[in-house]
């Protein structure tokens, strides 16, 4: 019997654990996927947690559920890949061997990386969105808030769905609004990059919605550390920003068993091809979505584009084929830009997200680089897909590889 | 792509400055480069290029944060290197493109 062994259990494990199993003989190939929780986070949805959109219960469900019959999964926190040997140590002293391993381990934030994050007023003046605790803290406070000044911070890049600060300072212009308190609240959105966003047009566009909606940006602002006494930001230029409240994007690592082993570069993220996926190393090694040191989104939805081009991939190694897929770092977000609307950028490792019309050139339903309600609706409709539909590996009627086609030069 | 010429050497730049072929960098065009940026060129600049050239060609992601680990300077110091923005500064003295790290 030949082992497949995943390593991670989120989106892209949960994905290639389906798909896998759909490929490959039984008789033929174990497949085990290895994570330390045992339950599966929607994480899309923690942003709409602070504002009481969606509650604890909405963005869980046992990751049990989501394994497909005829795959193993083990809870248990991995402590060493040792890719020499073709075997992964698991904490509870477990070895496991493999034949092919797919990296799937995600990134975490690690606010104990900017001195003054993690203190006495982490979740009290200071939180984060990106845990369930911390989203579910930050929903605590807001209910009794009266106003202030309200700081999000990046503190470096990458992120995790780069897009969320967006959407967080759009959906808080939005809440301030119909509680009545818009005016009494000032939101900055104080960012280590250039602009809203990296990519040209969208940059513009998205820093336009910033100033529509008297949202102030802050660019080229590196976090150095947070004086929680004072209350304020300080970067390493000695620029400092005052905050009452500051929603942080702490800096993000890859897994510290991807460290632990020697994986990473210096931000534990697994050095892989970019299009083949393969790691650089060890040619029976993969790696997909946030783990790797792609550079694109670290977003699911690179996770299920990537999933397509593995499961051909891995198939052409098991078969000892050259490879036959490329990923092109195709990357499709919503936008949730509040009061029931949305955007929607498409884009991918050679072109920048562009306006237009998708999935169906000329006739959509949703608009690309513009507001539209229809693309609010999708990101709603998006977590009964994700449960139902991608988590299981089953077609989506949007193609792995970017196309051109309904996008304006 | 247009051409503009460093040290009496003609090199490949793209819209914003950066140079295209990082083979066409010598240490002679760094310092020219950097003149235009306002920044007299010390050893410890042309340590900090020689890094980030490294990864470049290693195609290893190039970040502020990776600077600061590299033993050759911290962030503080090297935000003092190269004022405002260190890593664009340094990117297109280094002859290599605009660090994509954020995407």
């Amino acid at each position: 019997m030949k082992k497949l062994l995943i390593l991670g259990g989120g989106t892209g494990g949960t994905i290639m654990a389906n798909k896998m199993r759909h490929e490959l003989e039984r008789d033929e190939w174990e497949i085990t996927v290895v994570d330390r929780e045992k339950t599966h986070f929607y994480q899309p949805g923690f942003l709409f947690i602070p504002f009481g959109h969606y509650k604890k219960q909405d963005v869980v469900k046992p990751k049990n559920n989501f394994i497909p019959f005829g795959v193993n999964l083990i809870i248990q926190k991995i402590d060493k890949i040792d890719p020499e040997n073709n075997l992964v140590v698991l904490a509870d002293g477990i070895v496991l061997k493999y034949d092919l391993l797919v990296i799937a381990t995600g990134t975490r934030v690690v606010p104990e990386e900017t001195p003054g994050l993690l203190g006495p007023e982490w979740k009290k003046s200071i939180f984060d969105f990106y845990t369930p605790d911390g989203a579910i803290a930050l929903a605590n406070f807001f209910k009794t808030w009266q106003g202030g000044e309200l700081v999000l911070n990046i503190a470096d890049m990458p992120i995790k769905c780069p897009v969320a600060p967006l959407e967080f300072v759009f959906f808080a212009d939005a809440f301030f609004v119909e509680r009545g308190l818009r005016n009494k609240v000032n939101i900055s959105y104080v960012t280590p990059m250039s602009g809203a966003f990296t990519k040209p047009r969208a940059a513009k566009v998205l820093g336009a919605m910033l100033e529509d909606k008297n949202i102030k940006i802050i660019p080229d602002f590196y976090l150095e550390r947070v004086d929680s006494e004072a209350k304020k930001l300080i970067s390493y230029d000695e620029r400092e920003v005052p905050y009452d409240v500051l929603i942080s994007i702490p800096v993000h690592k890859g897994d510290e068993v991807i460290e632990a082993s020697g994986l990473g570069d210096d931000m534990g993220f697994v050095k892989a091809d970019k299009h083949t996926l393969q790691s650089v190393d060890f040619p029976n090694v993969f790696v997909l979505g946030d783990a790797g040191n792609f550079p694109t989104s670290k977003a699911g939805s690179v996770v299920h584009f990537q999933a397509d081009i593995l499961t051909e991939n891995l198939l052409c190694a098991i078969e000892n084929r050259p490879f036959t897929a490329s990923y092109d770092g195709h990357s499709n977000c919503y936008i949730e830009t509040g009061f029931g609307k949305g955007a929607l950028i498409d884009f991918n490792y050679d072109t920048e997200p562009l306006p237009g019309l998708f999935p169906l050139p000329g006739i959509g339903p949703f608009g690309l680089l513009q507001e539209t309600r229809m693309n609010h609706y999708g990101k709603l409709l998006f977590r009964w897909i994700y449960w139902h539909i991608l988590l299981k590996g089953k077609e989506m009627p949007i193609d792995s590889k970017m196309t051109m086609a309904g996008k304006k030069l | 792509m247009s051409q503009k010429v460093y040290a009496g050497t003609t090199v490949d730049v793209n819209e914003e400055g950066y140079m295209t072929d990082a083979s066409q960098w010598t240490k002679e065009i760094a310092r020219e480069i950097a003149k235009e940026e306002n920044i007299d060129l010390t050893d410890k600049h042309l340590a900090v290029c020689e890094f980030i050239r490294n990864k470049q060609a290693n195609s290893e992601s190039i970040t502020i944060r990776s600077v600061g680990n590299s033993g050759i300077i911290d962030i503080k110091g090297f935000y003092q290197l190269f004022p405002g923005a260190p890593m664009k500064k340094a990117a297109k003295i280094a002859g290599i493109p605009k660090p994509a790290s954020c995407v």
